[in-house]
């Protein structure tokens, strides 16, 4: 009876709705629906765990499962967007992609076993503690190193700032310095660039500031793509009236929203930039006033300096033996030689009269909070006429680099050119800024250091650094990749980019600090950092009488990074390998390189979510298709752990705004998914207990290590805001800090990262604060923390002219107020905060006293952004156009063809292509780039297993413009063969308008755009881009050249199995490749 | 290549405008519905329909055996039909929520209460036939079912032409009588099969009356919505509906001389019942087709635009802005 | 402004082209939110379009569509950049240096004379209070009516499950106040929610901006209650024509032409009825 009144048609006759079409026809489910975010028992504050944009996401939780993620509205930067990536994270979350079980390899096995949780990890941690044994170094060539080579770790990028604080405790602990992670492959160009001409490794300013700028130059970046929740600031600034520029070899979901897209060579971007500095020189259109106050144009360089333009694209200094500059004479007039991180241990070394060389230590990037050292008195020529002032110097550096040479070699046709300097020029000045935006495209190159110096030095000439939509911003790609740089699971760097000792004889804390710290500038107090670090690490057995333990720390002796480990292994001396969250064999250059390594270890740990390539390749990987390789003869014992999600684990991601937020659990892992932290605090524990008693003085380090966090919940989870709070740091009273000018060196404070003091002030969690975007200006200071000291645009000083008033209201963010006498704005003042602005410090004046009003680089040795390096770099003090290590042109600029001291390695497996003047570099013709897809992250262990990202790019494919296909008949949609002297891969073609030939000195170049996420294993497969790619490296950071390289390609699919190693071998023999191609360093 | 993946292509070579679809994509959904189900369901449906009017006919002036096949074949034909309209749906277990509502704007469930009506009707009236029980209800039955059946055999062409398929669509005001002829034809073969020469008379007349207005409504229907009329003449469509013709065509004559052979009678019963359900395949295919080609859905409606555009011109009033 | 039968202003979409970057969080959004099955992984070839059209398990679709544009078109035209000589070959080039490339999300159109609506025999179709139309599942029988009804080839039937799938503008998000799920995640606010009136509002201005800044192909499309759907609930911002992105440039709702096929059937019927009668008259053959 119920039923028959329920008739709709009944409702018909009785109710408004006589036709049926709405009220009548509804059904009860339809009038009780309700959306689980409705119904959701609680919803949690969380983070998105893909790129570094870090968009809030709520996660929904009912019964005790996730039911929804979707953006947090509060958020001033995401505002409740999500990208495709971010959307799909309750499918990355709760999918049925992920592994929950721990799995076993035996040496030599051919499938995985099962294998408990508790016996894995007891196992592991015997493995560490077996290979650390055998392979303990006290000494290195008669210094003390006390560490082991023997093991060595990768990932933390995607990890929390809490669970790289742990790995790096740990591991150093253990005397591992093999630690690194996706900042080394991605950004680390970026930290030492950005270090030396500004002070700081980070981005100078923060994603919603791009709203305020007038003209934005994107460039080496696929903003549009691989940030996309970002890009909205982009669109505002399009939206008010901003010209959007985009500067990229193929042309992307970025250029189709630009207002000027500029196809450009890949490789070419220093002449690119040069030009448009020349451009700004000899138009004299750069910010005068801004120039002489606030940069080092003024200061006058020794005279023993020799330019690129004297010796041919080389500078003075050059040691033609070791590859090496030796950058005395690059200093400026008066200042004597301080070493500056990397180079200074070789600097130190020809002081102390013993050769030997660390200028391939990666210390260029210990500049990530504190510029590299100059000391002494320098003269200033503030007329700039002086023509050894530095901007004599870079007028003449640059005056070749002109639009007919720009034309010459990016294929940018001078017309373009000139639209853009005029686009620049006309958004910069006092009423105007132009802000730049890159990313991955300009780190990873040979000269990736220079790329973005090159940007700084245009950037300060323009008088854009410290203002509002100004700056450079460098876009991460990693949740936590900033944070895995500042907290760094890097070989080269202690936290706050303190940088590890190298191996001396008898060095000690003294002689350390003494080497290192600067007599100007916040970089002064070093050693309180570094005492308050050791204080965090070994706190009460840190005590003056033993140097905090300073011993403690293992020693460098070169460069330890993660591509000189795959040398190690493959020489059989790296023997234990952790892979935390990160995929080589995809992801790295040279990806049969990574493999050949890893099967050359005792043992592999690999936490992940699935079974990514870096974990199966023992019985599928390309080398086992090939016959190169059989199951059976690989020792390697294989442990895959699986990790926890962020929705499983509280902790802080710090993001391209260098801004720490907080994510809090929301439920706990399943089955024998574990967070990161979890492992390495276990792992630690285990190793503590099986190491207790002994005598060994190597055990100490791990003995005395404070290790004893609270853990919470049925798994014994880490509270991750103990670690948090020992980042943060106290003093001797237990009170935590609040910023890092409270810091000590006499041992009376600990703080486990200097720059990030101030994160738990007051004992509150200030990266979980959470207060809506609506409620705040732009800078939204009351969302997260932001290092340092909150302050969100950095150098923030220098958004008020000399005398402390605003260039123009227009673009006023922090000025000096007189009647309170202190700097005031939109921000935290990025300045010693009452320092007037006609303070001028005597001669005697040394650390943060010697910062004059007019000195806005406070990190920096002499308070000046750096047009003119003087140290701090190991290949030079202004950027110079080389050619990528693969390139189809001759350097039209300089006989030098290739920057002289990158590193390279000769190796089978890892050759390089001949030089354009040898007839073989017709075998490999076209130039290839790579690049981010929207709907993929990063190698793809989290989106090629998730079915609604794979759907929406399923396959790998090669870009090819109309012209390249017709030439080399490619079908569309086709198959094609992709080949390098590395590799050879097989790709769907897409013939697509967006390609372009470019004609470059006469001569038509065609190039090739490769998507990189690709790899055998998941959901949707394909080859990996980088086995086509070498091991061939910046020498500044070590990261790889990976977005310029040459190749052939062919239509068809590549050859199989066996077929494969000949056809390669046959395209190195047409080619005349030997084991001496491609390795030269100065042309002589 | 860019421009040919972006879909700009030619209509056809017969100096039709150039048009840009997306890839060449159909804009619209081919029908869900299979041939077999819905075609199926138009002829049966148009069977019983005709049939029920010819078995009331047949009673009232005295042809009881002519009476008796159409009733019972009326009923036969509604029951296939009822199957084939359930079997075609999704979720068959669901089939009573066609009488969920009563929506007149709903052709498909106008139609379910037609055959709500309709079906127990013609299965009175066949019982009552076949048991001889209640002969007077019997006939009042039937005399409902000729009226409803009426309906029954030309609601089915409001049925498809009520859609978003040019070829249906634009045939909308021939199709009814193009269902009605189609409809006739196949009872009255279905009647010069089963009834006695000396019945057969009215049959003969229906079929020739049936046949020539399926033709000549179908021959209009096949020439309405310009560029989309070619889906009636090309590909299976146009097979299909010419074996129709030729096959109503030839049951027509033949019926004309069936008179003096019962024999051939039966051959022209037999081909009416074919060209009629071969029309109406015919017709479902042509809509299918008609989907399938993005011009049969934009250069109508350019057109329409353009005109709309010319006409606002000549009132130099400005008309709604072309989308 | 425009409310429903039970009072409430008109929400719809309206979905801006001209600020799209192609990221398909619309696409996923919606499927996380909604539970769709995902689709198979085949490149089509189709620019960056692997999603290909509106159905059953894909309610919000990105159209990426390549276009070669003539020079002047760059300098005028903010949506179409330079792309570089392309001297290697001009024939291959066909005198074009210009390349565009739109990206549009397309969607149910949820319009104001919905055929979908008006053609469904059950009732699981219906108009809801925010004037949107929705498929009630448990209602759904499969009949495809619909399918066939819409002019713009939105509706779907889910293979293995028989009953017929599309946008509901997230009718049980919006009934609690909250933004559709494409809407919300949408990064660049190409898809806007909000009240019909005011967007419609919105879009006039933004289509008059465009124009302002040289973009003469900005035009909207559904926005105009004149057309042959009444308008729709959910409408766009285009930079070419229609077709272009694979919509249909004159929508007509087919239940526009019922009365009139209501008639003519009626009017078939009759002469059904007195052609057979008739045939009954005359000479009794013997």
């Amino acid at each position: 009876m119920r039923q028959f009144l329920g008739w709709p048609v009944l409702r018909q006759v009785a109710g408004p709705d006589r036709r049926g079409l709405g009220s009548a026809a509804m059904s009860r489910t339809t009038r009780e629906l309700m959306p689980r975010t409705v119904t959701a028992d609680s919803v949690v504050k969380s983070i998105c765990p893909y790129c570094a944009v870090g968009c809030a996401q709520n996660v929904y939780v009912k019964d005790g499962a996730v039911v929804q993620i979707e953006g947090d509205p509060d958020s001033p930067i995401s505002r409740g967007r999500l990208c495709p990536k971010g959307s799909a994270s309750l499918q990355l979350t709760t999918g049925d992609s992920r592994e929950h079980r721990v799995l076993y390899r035996r040496p030599h096995g051919t499938e995985w076993e099962p294998l408990d949780l508790d016996t894995a990890m007891d196992m592991v941690a015997e493995r560490v503690i077996a290979t650390r044994r055998a392979t303990w170094e006290w000494e290195s060539d008669g210094k003390r190193t006390r560490r082991t080579m023997g093991i060595a770790s990768l990932g933390g990028a995607t990890l929390d700032n809490e669970e790289n604080y742990l790995i790096k405790k740990l591991f150093t602990a253990l005397g591992v310095v093999q630690v690194e992670n996706q900042a080394r492959v991605c950004h680390s160009s970026t930290v030492a660039a950005l270090g030396t001409s500004f002070g700081r490794g980070g981005s100078t300013t923060y994603l919603q500031d791009l709203q305020r700028a007038d003209c934005i130059i994107i460039e080496g970046s696929n903003f549009a793509e691989a940030h996309p929740v970002g890009f909205q600031w982009v669109m505002e600034a399009k939206a008010k009236g901003a010209t959007i520029i985009h500067v990229d070899p193929r042309f992307s979901r970025t250029s189709a929203l630009a207002d000027i897209y500029v196809p450009i060579r890949a490789g070419t971007d220093i002449a690119w930039l040069g030009g448009l500095i020349n451009y700004v020189l000899s138009t004299e259109k750069y910010f005068r006033e801004y120039v002489v106050n606030y940069t080092n144009a003024a200061t006058i360089v020794g005279e023993k300096f020799a330019d690129t333009e004297d010796l041919d694209g080389l500078f003075s200094g050059l040691d033609r033996g070791t590859r090496s500059y030796d950058p005395h004479s690059w200093q400026y007039e008066g200042g004597e030689v301080a070493a500056a991180s990397g180079e200074r241990d070789q600097q130190y070394q020809d002081l102390a009269g013993d050769g030997g060389s660390g200028s391939d230590a990666g210390g260029s990037e210990s500049h990530g909070s504190g510029g590299a050292t100059v000391r002494g008195s320098w003269r200033r020529d503030e007329s700039l006429t002086d023509p050894r002032c530095v901007f004599q110097i870079l007028k003449r550096h640059y005056s070749r680099y002109t639009p007919e040479m720009v034309e010459r070699i990016c294929g940018v046709p001078q017309a373009v050119f000139h639209r853009v300097a005029a686009a620049i020029t006309e958004n910069s000045g006092r009423e105007r800024t132009t802000a730049f935006a890159y990313a991955v495209g300009w780190t990873q190159h040979t000269v990736g250091v220079q790329y973005i110096r090159a940007a700084s030095i245009l950037q300060l000439l323009l008088g854009n650094i410290g203002r509002p939509g100004g700056g450079i911003m460098a876009l991460r790609g990693h949740a936590s990749i900033q944070g895995s740089s500042d907290i760094p699971t890097l070989f080269n760097l202690l936290p706050g980019y303190i940088p590890m000792p190298h191996a001396h004889q008898h060095e000690d804390l003294d002689s350390f600090v003494a080497a290192d710290a600067a007599e100007r500038g916040y970089w002064a107090n070093m050693r309180s950092y570094l005492i308050s670090l050791l204080k965090a690490y070994w706190g009460g057995a840190a005590t003056a009488e033993n140097d905090f333990c300073f011993d403690y720390l293992p020693r460098l002796t070169g460069s330890h990074s993660t591509y000189e480990t795959v040398q190690a292994q493959l020489d059989g001396t790296c023997k234990g390998y952790f892979l935390l969250g990160e995929n080589p064999a995809v992801g790295s250059a040279n990806t049969s390189l990574q493999r050949r390594g890893m099967a050359n270890l005792d043992w592999l740990v690999v936490r992940d979510f699935s079974l990514i390539e870096s974990a199966t390749w023992w019985k599928d990987g390309p080398e086992i298709a090939t016959g190169e390789m059989r199951t059976e003869d690989i020792g390697t014992e294989v442990f895959f752990f699986p990790a926890a999600a962020h929705t499983e684990k509280s902790g802080s991601f710090t993001n391209t705004n260098r801004l720490l937020q907080w994510h809090f659990a929301a439920v706990e892992p399943q089955g024998d998914a574990r967070s990161d932290m979890w492992f390495m605090l276990h792992l630690g524990r285990r190793i503590r207990e099986k190491l207790a008693g002994s005598t060994d003085p190597a055990d100490r380090p791990v003995l005395d290590l404070t290790w004893n966090y609270p853990t919470e919940g049925a798994l014994d989870e880490p509270v991750a805001e103990s670690v948090l709070a020992e980042i943060n740091g106290w003093d001797s009273s237990g009170e935590y800090l609040s910023s890092y000018e409270q810091l000590k060196d006499d041992g009376s404070t600990s703080c486990g990262c200097w720059i990030y003091c101030g994160c738990y002030a007051d004992g509150i969690n200030q990266p979980a604060r959470r207060k809506s975007h609506v409620l705040q200006s732009i800078s939204s200071r009351e969302w997260g923390w932001a290092w340092p000291a909150n302050r969100r645009e950095l150098y923030n000083r220098a958004s008020a002219d000399p005398q402390g008033k605003p260039w123009s209201q227009a673009k006023a963010l922090v000025w000096w107020d007189e009647a309170q006498g202190r700097w005031v704005g939109d921000d935290v003042p990025d300045f010693p905060p009452t320092r007037r602005p006609d303070y001028r410090p005597d001669d005697e004046a040394s650390g943060v006293e010697a910062l004059s009003g007019i000195d806005p680089f406070i990190m920096q040795a002499d308070g000046k952004g750096w047009l003119y390096a003087p140290s701090g770099l190991t290949d030079g003090p202004m950027p110079t156009h080389y050619e990528p290590q693969d390139s189809p042109m001759r350097n039209l600029l300089y006989s030098q063809q290739r920057n002289p001291v990158r590193q390279v390695f000769s190796r089978p497996h890892n050759r390089y292509h001949p030089d354009p003047t040898e007839p073989g570099t017709a075998v490999y013709p076209y130039v290839i780039t790579t690049y981010r897809l929207t709907e993929h992250f990063t190698a793809g262990a989290m989106s090629r297993w998730q079915p609604y990202l794979s759907e929406l790019q399923p396959e790998f494919f090669c870009e090819v413009s109309p012209q390249l296909a017709a030439a080399r008949g490619l079908q569309h949609r086709n198959w094609a063969t992709i080949v390098t002297a590395r590799g050879a891969v097989e790709a769907r073609v897409m013939v697509t308008s967006r390609m372009t030939p470019l004609t470059v000195d006469g001569r038509t170049i065609h190039q090739i755009g490769l998507p990189y996420h690709w790899g055998p294993n998941g959901l949707s497969t394909g080859d990996s881009m980088n086995e086509l790619s070498a091991v061939v490296l910046d020498p500044n950071v070590h990261i790889q050249e990976v977005k310029a390289l040459t190749a052939d390609i062919r239509p068809g699919r590549r050859p199989r199995g066996a077929d494969l190693p000949p056809f390669l071998e046959e395209y190195r023999r047409r080619a005349g490749i030997t084991e001496r191609t491609g390795m030269e360093g100065a042309t002589t | 290549m860019t421009d040919v993946r972006t879909g700009r292509r030619r209509a056809g070579d017969r100096g039709m405008p150039q048009f840009t679809s997306y890839y060449g994509r159909p804009i619209l959904k081919a029908p869900t519905w299979k041939a077999l189900d819905i075609a199926g369901y138009l002829f049966t449906g148009g069977l019983a329909g005709a049939s029920s009017i010819l078995a009331a006919g047949a009673r009232l002036t005295g042809r009881p055996r002519m009476a008796r096949a159409s009733t019972l074949g009326a009923l036969g034909a509604i029951g296939v039909s009822v199957v084939a309209l359930v079997h075609d749906l999704g979720r068959p277990d669901r089939f009573y929520n066609m009488l969920r509502v009563a929506k007149p704007t709903s052709p498909m469930n106008v139609g379910s209460w037609l055959l709500a009506g309709y079906g127990p009707l013609a299965g009175a009236a066949a019982a009552s036939e076949v048991t001889g029980i209640a002969p007077r209800l019997g006939r009042a039955a039937g005399g409902g079912a000729a009226v409803l059946g009426a309906a029954v055999a030309s609601y089915t062409s409001v049925l498809i032409a009520d859609t978003a398929v040019p070829a249906w669509h634009e045939a909308r005001r021939a199709m009814p009588l193009v269902f009605a002829g189609s409809a006739a034809a196949s009872a009255a073969g279905l009647a010069l099969i089963c009834a006695p020469r000396a019945e057969a008379g009215p049959a003969c007349r229906a079929a020739i009356g049936g046949a020539a207005l399926e033709l000549a409504a179908g021959t209009v229907m096949e020439r309405s919505g310009g560029v989309v009329a070619e889906t009636y003449h090309t590909g299976r469509a146009g097979a299909l509906l010419t074996a129709a013709k030729a096959l109503t065509a030839a049951g027509a004559l033949g019926a004309l001389a069936s008179t003096r052979n019962r024999l051939l009678g039966a051959l022209s019963g037999a081909a009416l019942l074919a060209g009629s359900a071969l029309t109406r395949f015919g017709i479902f295919e042509a809509g299918r087709a008609s989907t399938q080609d993005p011009k049969y859905t934009v250069l109508p409606q350019r057109e329409r635009l353009a005109a709309a555009a010319a006409s606002a011109q000549r009132t130099d009033h400005p008309g709604p802005v072309p989308a | 402004m425009s409310v429903t039968e039970l009072g409430m202003p008109r929400m719809g979409f309206f979905t801006d082209t001209s600020v799209c970057i192609g990221c398909k969080a619309c696409e996923v959004a919606c499927k996380e939110w909604n539970a769709i099955p995902s689709g198979p992984l085949e490149l089509t070839g189709e620019s960056f379009d692997n999603t290909s059209q509106l159905g059953a398990n894909s309610w919000r679709h990105v159209a990426f569509v390549e276009q070669r544009v003539p020079a002047d078109r760059v300098a005028a035209d903010g949506t179409a950049q330079w792309a570089g000589d392309g001297v290697a070959d001009p024939g291959a080039d066909g005198g074009f240096d210009g390349v565009r490339w739109l990206m549009a999300s397309d969607v149910c159109k949820h319009c104001t004379r919905a055929a979908c609506l008006d053609v469904c025999p059950t009732g699981a179709l219906f108009r809801t209070e925010f004037d949107t139309v929705v498929v009630q599942q448990d209602v759904c029988n499969g009949c495809g009516y619909c399918v066939s009804a819409c002019p713009y080839g939105v509706l779907g039937q889910r293979e293995g499950d028989g009953r017929v799938f599309k946008c509901t503008m997230c009718y049980d998000r919006i009934g609690q106040g909250q933004e559709p799920a494409c809407a919300k995640a949408c990064p660049t606010k190409s898809i806007q929610f909000g009240e019909l009136d005011q967007l419609r509002e919105r879009a006039a201005e933004r289509v008059a901006e465009l124009h302002d800044r040289g973009v003469a192909d900005a035009r909207l499309y559904g926005a105009d209650p004149d057309d042959g759907v009444g308008g729709n609930g959910a409408f766009f911002l285009l930079l070419d024509e229609p077709e272009t992105y694979g919509l249909p440039p004159d929508p007509v709702v087919t239940t526009r032409d019922l009365p009139q096929m209501w008639r003519d059937a009626a009017l078939a019927a009759g002469t059904l009825l007195a052609g057979l009668a008739a045939a009954f008259l005359g000479r009794r053959s013997s």
